[in-house]
């Protein structure tokens, strides 16, 4: 199969073959052409040559209808779900059970639902709306659509992504479960425990083209290599921290979103100067905002922010950048750039008014130029000229312009969200190695991830928040399943009580044991946790120095 | 399982609650302070007659005169009640829903009546004023109609105004020539239809933006029917601008009922259709496999790509449905109400079709009762207006736009248009 973009070759004759109950994994850089593949398999572009065999007979898929029409399934990396849709109205379109006039036999979808939903212990309420489930539930509606339509291949792609460590368990059990009932499973990831986890077989996929097939009892540095290229170190190289003076302190700060809902709650901590905090937790819990917060987009209801003695709460983000705040925006693509912009505008977007890039009035041109070209060279960031939109670049090199952008300036406080979200393993050593670099020369660093590999590869210590608190601040020697259940919203002590007893491993199969009885015990767990908890964790955590 | 453990229990809620708003109470102090003082204190001697029988009616409910100042001082009090407890609601941070600015208003409305009939000794004619408020929403009513169906299929309609105009000029003309106006009924859609589908095809086939394009066609449709009717129309206006009127049909027993009945029931079939087009879409945008996928491809178009629907035809084909909707809301100018056709005379009733869509939150029965509202104002104007009273003509005539831009900002509060209006869909 061959699929052309213009002049960039997404996939260049790909050859793959699904046998029927398998799981096959297919393993590949953000960018090595595994979504593409897969949106041709499900009729959703056009290939631009190859052909698609289901049981030695070819198809042709002029959509998407076509695909399902012959079995398969697919679940979406972003889902494709209305939000203001019920669980059965997502799960009817399309393929609208109807009365007469076209009305909707609603009643029969949701018994579809229900049916497919406690085949598979799925537990969702056909009336909920769409937004208000959590992804994880989002997730098992998009799998109900895809049987809903009696998929025999079912194509996952990418759908750990957005799930807690626990929904990940479930997930696998459940692909287990559809194993077993006869369905071929293609899971599209990147990351390297769950293929190991879970594949019976693996494709390794680079620069759209096949480099070879794995086996599932591979190291996870040999899937790597193979993935990237090259010999990859998956850890990052870093000495103790030795940590300062606690110049930047945040106490009881609360946020409340149009809506009124509560986005962060009562929220304190320190970082010291010369450490790094990390700030974990499934995407959409607070984090996004806190970091908002700090720099100033969003006002805080309540709670102060304290930089070097200084109050910040009120200031403008002109003002705060001006007190040493650097910020690496989570969604580069929209807030860390203007896409149109050139590269060496881009570098001076928060200085484009001081020395030596302006005079009065005036832009220095050459001035801001140089500067470029210095920075270029320094953060080896891959370009044609600096002049060039930066849109020109690269995912990685867009992230290091906006790096030597932040890093630039002489920092009292620096605060990435999501630093290396989409980047290639290569860019993510280099980003990794900028922020070490920046925390060793004194810097109290924030980096809220959702990707634990990276929490673990950076953190002095880790903030774990849940529903707009923070659960507890432990060290980075807490063990997986721990900050899991912490990111489930158990309590710091808890979490690491129930599961001091398991030894910390990377198989998820020992641990997809324990979760039914941690999550069971979740719920009162959170239900129970008071901004009491939190400032016990809190000093817990700060009696530890 | 992860359902329960997802539970939000935020524990700071308390402490951190929203400010007090104060908007409304503030709003609804003034108002009942203006009420009190300009209506009832300082208000005018003599009296105001309430007129709600029209003659014919099944029985009659004799006329009511009241004092302008009784009435303004007791109405004023009971606004001064009304906005005492909004305050305390305010503080309470209790929502009471739409039935007490409902409520305030029509006291507010009934005051300020019997003020400004109380110096003349003028004669309210309610049944009049209320016939009146819905002979002007029919337009309004078709053009929200219209621009729902498009909007909750992912395609903004700005050319209602020109719809609504094309419809009314081929009702007008065609129904001359044929010496039948439900001749002119069958014209006034396909009127309206085309004009969609030039809108379609540019926003569609060619991602022009939909606001320009919407704007360009209004101005195109007032330009060429008034090219037509200066050029064609007035040569021999005998042949194809002549008034033709849809005769009133009224409904046996219902159209009997005091007040309402007359309103509501002796009508011609134009506004009949209209109450079946609102009921019908207020049934199938929400519970028929046509509005679930119509709002499929408004809110992601995408999802409703991978489940095969065909994003690009349903939008299409829904915007043309839209289309045909506001040209028979045209046709209530000619052959509705019995005019020829003339100049521009959809006078911008196409923009306040849009306002009462988004007032009605994209909903056929929300949007109704908004059209309703700016129909009343209007013809409260134009009552007022004939009866005399001291406040200037043109201050009157503003009277429904001041109430659209109030009603808009005001009192819409969160409203969620359809997520994928007005982006293309490329794949």
């Amino acid at each position: 199969m061959t699929k052309v973009f213009g002049s960039f070759v997404a996939n260049d004759h790909i050859d793959l073959t699904i046998e029927p109950g398998e799981i096959h994994a297919l393993l590949g850089e953000n960018g090595a052409g595994k979504s593409t593949m897969m949106n041709v398999l499900y009729g959703l572009y056009d290939a631009d040559g190859g052909e698609i065999l289901i049981d030695d007979k070819p198809v042709k898929f002029s959509g998407p209808g076509d695909a399902v029409a012959a079995g398969i399934g697919m679940v979406h990396q972003h889902f494709m779900l209305v939000p203001v849709f019920t669980v059965a109205e997502s799960v009817a379109l399309g393929y609208e059970p109807t009365k007469s006039l076209g009305l909707l036999d609603i009643s029969e979808a949701r018994k579809k639902v229900k049916e497919i939903s406690s085949r598979f212990n799925f537990n969702i309420d056909p009336d909920a709306l769409i937004e208000d489930l959590p992804v994880g539930a989002q997730q098992r509606v998009e799998i109900i659509k895809a049987l809903s339509r009696d998929a025999e291949i079912l194509i996952l792609d990418e759908p750990t992504a957005v799930l807690t460590p626990q929904e990940t368990d479930e997930l696998i059990s459940i692909m287990r479960q559809l194993k077993e009932q006869g369905t071929s499973i293609v899971f599209i990831t990147h990351k390297l425990r769950e293929v190991r986890a879970i594949a019976d077989s693996i494709t390794v996929i680079r620069r759209g083209k096949i480099v070879g097939e794995a086996s599932p009892e591979s190291t996870e540095t040999e899937l790597a290599s193979q993935m990237v290229g090259r010999a990859v170190s998956l850890t990052t190289e870093k000495d103790a921290a030795d940590p300062g003076d606690a110049t930047f302190q945040v106490r009881g700060l609360t946020v409340v979103d149009k809506a009124e809902n509560v986005v962060v709650d009562d929220v304190s901590f320190d970082v010291r100067r010369g450490e790094i905090l990390a700030v974990a937790g499934v995407q959409g819990n607070g984090q996004t905002e806190l970091a908002e917060t700090i720099i100033g987009l969003i006002e805080p209801r309540l709670g102060t922010i304290t930089l070097d003695g200084k109050k910040l709460v009120g200031d403008s983000v002109k003002d705060r950048l001006g007190a040493g705040i650097g910020f690496v925006p989570e969604d580069r693509s929209t807030d860390g750039i203007i896409a149109e912009f050139a590269i060496r505008e881009n570098m001076i977007l928060d200085v484009y008014d001081r020395e030596p890039y302006a005079k009065g009035l005036n832009m220095r041109s050459k001035v801001i130029s140089e500067e470029a070209k210095k920075k270029v060279e320094e953060f080896d960031i891959r370009l044609g000229s600096v002049s060039d939109p930066i849109s020109t670049l690269s995912g990685g090199n867009q992230q290091k312009v906006v790096l030597s952008r932040e890093l630039g300036r002489d920092l009292r406080l620096f605060i990435a969200s999501q630093p290396t979200r989409g980047l290639d393993v290569g860019s993510i050593e280099f980003v990794h190695k900028r922020v070490i670099a920046e925390r060793d020369s004194g810097t109290p660093c924030i980096i809220v991830s959702t990707e634990l590999d990276e929490v673990y590869g950076l953190a002095d210590r880790i903030a774990v928040m849940y529903a707009g608190r923070i659960v507890g601040i432990v060290g980075p020697e807490t063990s997986r399943e721990a900050l899991g259940l912490m990111m489930a919203g158990v309590p710091a002590g808890e979490a690491l009580e129930a599961t001091a007893g398991t030894t910390s491993t990377d198989g998820a199969a020992n641990q997809a044991e324990g979760t039914e009885s941690a999550a069971a015990s979740a719920k009162p767990a959170s239900s129970a946790t008071e901004p009491a908890d939190d400032d016990s964790a809190t000093t817990s955590a700060e009696e530890t120095k | 399982m992860t359902a329960q453990t997802m539970d939000k229990t935020p524990s700071t809620q308390v402490k951190a609650l929203a400010p007090i708003a104060w908007k409304f109470p503030i709003v609804y102090t003034i108002l009942a302070l203006v009420s009190l003082i300009f209506f009832g204190l300082i208000g005018r001697d003599g009296e105001t007659t309430f007129r709600v029988a029209t003659g014919g009616d099944f029985f009659a409910i004799p006329d009511f005169a009241v004092s302008s100042t009784v009435a303004g001082l007791t109405l004023g009090i009971l606004l001064i009640i009304m906005a005492a407890v909004s305050i305390y609601v305010a503080i309470k941070r209790i929502d009471l829903g739409s039935w007490f600015p409902m409520l305030f208003g029509v006291i507010f409305v009934l005051s300020f009546l019997a003020w400004a009939g109380g110096g003349s000794g003028g004669v309210i004619p309610l049944t009049t004023l209320l016939a009146g408020a819905l002979a002007l929403s029919v337009p309004l009513i078709f053009g929200a109609m219209c621009g729902l169906v498009g909007e909750r299929s992912g395609i903004i309609n700005i050319a209602i105004e020109g719809q609504l105009l094309a419809g009314a000029f081929l009702a007008a003309v065609v129904a001359s020539v044929v010496k039948n106006p439900y001749a002119g009924l069958l014209a006034a859609p396909i009127a309206g239809a085309l004009v969609a589908v030039v809108l379609t095809f540019f926003a569609v086939k060619y991602w022009v933006n939909q606001i320009i394009i919407g704007v360009v066609l209004n101005v195109l449709v007032v330009g060429i029917t008034s090219f037509l009717y200066s050029t064609v129309l007035t040569q021999d206006p005998e042949l194809w601008n002549s008034r033709q009127k849809l005769p009133n049909l009224p409904i046996p027993l219902l159209s009997d009922i005091p007040v309402l009945g007359r309103v509501l029931f002796d009508q011609n079939i134009l506004v009949y259709i209209m109450y079946v087009v609102v009921i019908a879409l207020q049934i199938f945008v929400f519970r028929s496999k046509w509005g679930l996928r119509m709002r499929a491809v408004g809110e992601h178009p995408k999802a409703a790509d991978t489940v095969g629907i065909k994003v690009n035809f349903t939008r299409v084909r829904n915007t043309l449905l839209a289309g045909a909707i506001a040209g028979l809301g045209g046709a209530f100018f000619t052959v509705g109400s019995g005019l020829a056709f003339g100049k521009e005379m959809s006078a911008g009733q196409g923009y306040i079709a849009l306002a009462a869509m988004i007032l009605g939150k994209w909903n056929p029965k929300g949007a109704l009762f908004a059209a309703l509202l700016f129909g009343f104002s209007k013809s409260l104007g134009n009552t007022l207006q004939s009866i005399g009273t001291p406040v200037a003509n043109e201050l009157l005539l503003m009277l429904p736009y001041i109430v659209t831009v109030f009603a808009v900002a005001g009192f819409v509060g969160r409203v969620r248009p359809p997520a994928a209006e007005g982006v293309p869909y490329v794949k």
